[in-house]
């Protein structure tokens, strides 16, 4: 199992702050791919992966980063502190 | 505390104080705080988002790029999250060197990085609704100023 944490407006469109979920994925981005097929609005709120970013176990991360191993995997638009 | 994350306000003046007084000896002291700003004059609150957890790590990672990189005493973050009224303040940076410019740039590297490096989201509450801060292209290509050559 793997938590999956979203931020944001991921989280509104999403509905949820975080699932836990069943997954084969070796990759992030084949995550998202399952992600997709989960509902229509996970399929909408990763439709424009150039506003999306990814933590793996709490490090900034890229979508072709391996995921084997990880516990918590988070997505959220681009950061906007300070 | 050289990093901290919290909903409640924090006194600027106690806290440059504070740091001050912990960095004697050091010939320089650069501060900067964040406010909430009210273009229009339509903002009812700012609410910021974090990812608890994650966000201490990635302010004492970028803290310690800046310790490493310029000649310190020491360096401070306090950040906070939860809903903001215009003009309150949402942040502070401080920093302490023997000379003025490691200080400064310290604290402008601190400010570039925390802009789009460090996991919070911000959310303009208004009169007619609410709408989710865009990252801007300039606060990435800042960071392209600090790449090592």
């Amino acid at each position: 199992m793997i938590d999956v944490l979203y931020f944001a407006w991921l989280r509104e469109r999403i509905g949820a702050p975080r699932e836990q979920i069943e997954t084969s994925a070796a990759t992030v981005a084949e995550l998202v791919e399952e992600l997709k097929t989960r509902s229509d609005a996970h399929a909408l709120a990763f439709s424009d992966m150039a506003s999306v970013r990814v933590a793996v176990d709490q490090e900034l991360s890229e979508m072709s980063a391996e995921i084997s191993g990880a516990r918590e995997i988070a997505f959220f638009p681009p950061m906007t502190g300070g | 505390m050289s990093v901290r994350v919290q909903s409640e306000p924090f006194d600027m003046g106690a806290e440059v104080d504070a740091f001050t007084t912990r960095v004697a000896g050091a010939g320089a002291v650069v501060t900067f705080s964040g406010l909430v700003r009210d273009d229009g004059g339509t903002l009812a609150a700012m609410e910021i988002e974090h990812y608890p957890g994650m966000i201490e790590k990635a302010l004492e990672t970028i803290r310690a790029k800046a310790m490493d990189r310029w000649s310190l005493a020491d360096a401070m973050i306090i950040h906070r999250f939860g809903s903001l009224r215009p003009g309150e303040q949402i942040m502070m940076v401080a920093t302490a060197a023997r000379h003025r410019a490691d200080a400064f740039k310290a604290a402008d590297f601190l400010m570039d990085y925390l802009k789009s490096r460090a996991p919070f989201w911000k959310k303009e509450v208004g009169k007619d609704g609410a709408e989710w801060v865009a990252a801007k292209d300039q606060d990435e290509s800042a960071l392209s100023r600090w790449k090592k050559s």
